[in-house]
């Protein structure tokens, strides 16, 4: 169980704002933090680290303080064991992608483990190679490994999947998975993406301004559960024509243009430009304004 | 045939001031790159003070400092047996204080470039600031390394106005290549300060070549 209660202001783009964040992270659980950019999120998983000092608060992990500003209790990052894979990746660009796990060993440690993460997250054939040479979905893999060798009891993830196309998105979300099952973890990861988060998360914490606004289970926080549709996506309206009761519109959906069909009381309250999430449930779309 | 001496002299003061430099510079370059105390533009300033100051103002100044008529000169003198004035040892701080911003400068924009998360991501993985130093981040600006090296070297061997100023003009001692051309011209041997000025020539344009021929990449193909 990790239990954090932070306080920390934070000048960021959108001028002063008080970071304040009180909750507690299941062991085991994989929790998602979501939120616009400048919300806070990145710099709540800096304070965990360490990286980031806050002007009070505690961050007890399994137990164990991390901090404890009113005893004075702060420790520093090399001794809070946690691993975090940057959103840059952060690769040692000297070491080849062995030498950068290796390098995460502490002194005495065995070297097995490395070998048992390569095999795992697939490194075997880039092993040998200089980061500079990596793809990005590539690059993540190594990060993640690196992130994994010390056993951490936090892995954190910021927005480790944002740069990524879907396919290798898709593949990624599953070492991640993969690892967070196999290794016991408990883990922590930034994400926009809404259908990232729940496929991936048991819980999600939505923060915005420095505050958690909503959290619980990500059908619940993203409100799924009235819309029980069979499909869905979203698209922007063209066009709207009107004829007799009825209204048709036109929608880009990725690079596809649909007709649709809406009622009145669906089409007053659209015109073009809108975003809307078009879902079926059986035989009749649904239309839902979503911005 | 011309004296070898003042040829030897220079590139012997100026080994030893990049070796001493290089040592200074890292923890200096790295203190500025990385400090946010309000203290640091005045630390700038004086690192860069050497590059805008005329070489006879701050050889005019150790001078002062070091005389053994000053009390500072003096107490060197008399309880450390150092004589700072007219001597290699005098000559050799003056190089270092002079050639302090062409080794500081390269290094500290060499760490400033670096991406933050290298240093954070070395502490995440429980290294020390001392193991993330040697291991992570000196390794990543090896070019800056090597341009601080060569220029801080270069730049003492061209130095002139300081090293008349608190060296004199002592055969042996502190007589460096650059003051025996003035010498050979002041006696109107052009010869031979013909001969020491082709060679330090020949040899500031092969070292500073090599430095932009490393630093271009132009190199890369015959290494690999």
């Amino acid at each position: 169980m990790i239990e954090i209660d932070i306080h920390k202001k934070l000048t960021s783009s959108l001028g002063e704002m008080d970071l304040n964040i009180q909750t507690t992270i299941t062991k085991g659980s994989l929790v998602t933090l979501y939120g616009n950019s400048g919300a806070g999120k990145t710099s709540i998983l800096r304070i965990i680290a360490g990286l980031l000092q806050p002007n009070s608060g505690n961050i007890i992990v399994n137990g164990e303080t991390w901090l404890n500003s009113a005893k004075r209790i702060n420790l520093k990052p090399q001794r809070r064991k946690v691993g975090f894979v940057f959103q840059d990746y952060a690769l040692f660009p000297n070491m080849t992608v062995k030498e950068n796990l290796l390098f995460a060993l502490n002194k005495g440690d065995n070297t097995k483990i490395v070998n048992s993460l390569i095999e795992i997250i697939e490194l075997g054939e880039l092993q040998n190679r200089k980061p500079e040479t990596l793809s990005g979905g590539q690059k993540q893999r190594v990060a993640l490994a690196r992130a994994l060798v010390q056993k951490p009891s936090i892995l954190m993830l910021d927005e480790p999947l944002s740069a990524l196309d879907s396919e290798i998105r898709f593949k990624l979300q599953q070492y991640i998975l993969n690892v967070h099952k196999e290794y016991n973890l408990t883990t922590l990861l930034i994400s926009h993406d809404i259908s990232e988060i729940i496929r991936m998360s048991d819980k999600v914490l939505e923060i915005e301004f420095g505050k958690i606004t909503r959290q619980g289970k990500p059908n619940q926080v993203f409100n799924y559960k009235d819309l029980s549709a069979k499909f869905q996506f979203t698209g922007t309206i063209i066009e709207i024509k009107t004829q007799d009761f009825l209204y048709i519109l036109t929608i880009r959906i990725g690079k596809d243009l649909v007709k649709v069909v809406a009622d009145e009381t669906e089409g007053e309250h659209l015109k073009a430009g809108d975003k809307i999430l078009v879902s079926a449930k059986a035989f009749n779309p649904i239309i839902h304004k979503i911005g | 045939m011309i004296d070898w001496q003042p040829l030897i002299l220079t590139f012997k003061l100026a080994f030893i001031t990049t070796i001493i430099l290089l040592f200074v510079s890292i923890p200096l370059a790295y203190w500025l790159a990385y400090t946010k105390s309000k203290l640091k533009p005045v630390f700038e300033t004086f690192v860069s003070m050497p590059l805008v100051l005329p070489p006879t103002v701050i050889g005019f100044y150790l001078l002062i400092a070091f005389s053994p008529s000053n009390s500072f000169g003096s107490w060197l003198n008399n309880w450390l047996g150092i004589k700072l004035v007219f001597s290699f040892e005098g000559l050799l701080i003056a190089s270092i204080i002079y050639s302090l911003p062409f080794m500081v400068h390269p290094i500290q924009a060499g760490f400033s470039n670096l991406p933050k998360s290298l240093k954070d991501m070395s502490y995440v993985l429980g290294k020390s600031r001392t193991t993330t130093i040697i291991k992570v981040l000196l390794p990543n600006i090896k070019t800056s390394l090597l341009t601080g090296i060569v220029l801080a070297f270069a730049h003492t061997i061209g130095e002139f106005g300081v090293v008349l100023m608190i060296g004199g003009n002592i055969p042996g001692k502190t007589k460096v290549a650059s003051i025996a051309v003035y010498d050979e011209v002041e006696s109107l041997n052009y010869d031979a300060a013909n001969s020491y000025s082709l060679i330090l020539f020949a040899l500031t344009f092969t070292i500073l070549l090599v430095v932009y021929l490393i630093n271009g990449g132009y190199l890369n193909h015959i290494k690999k």
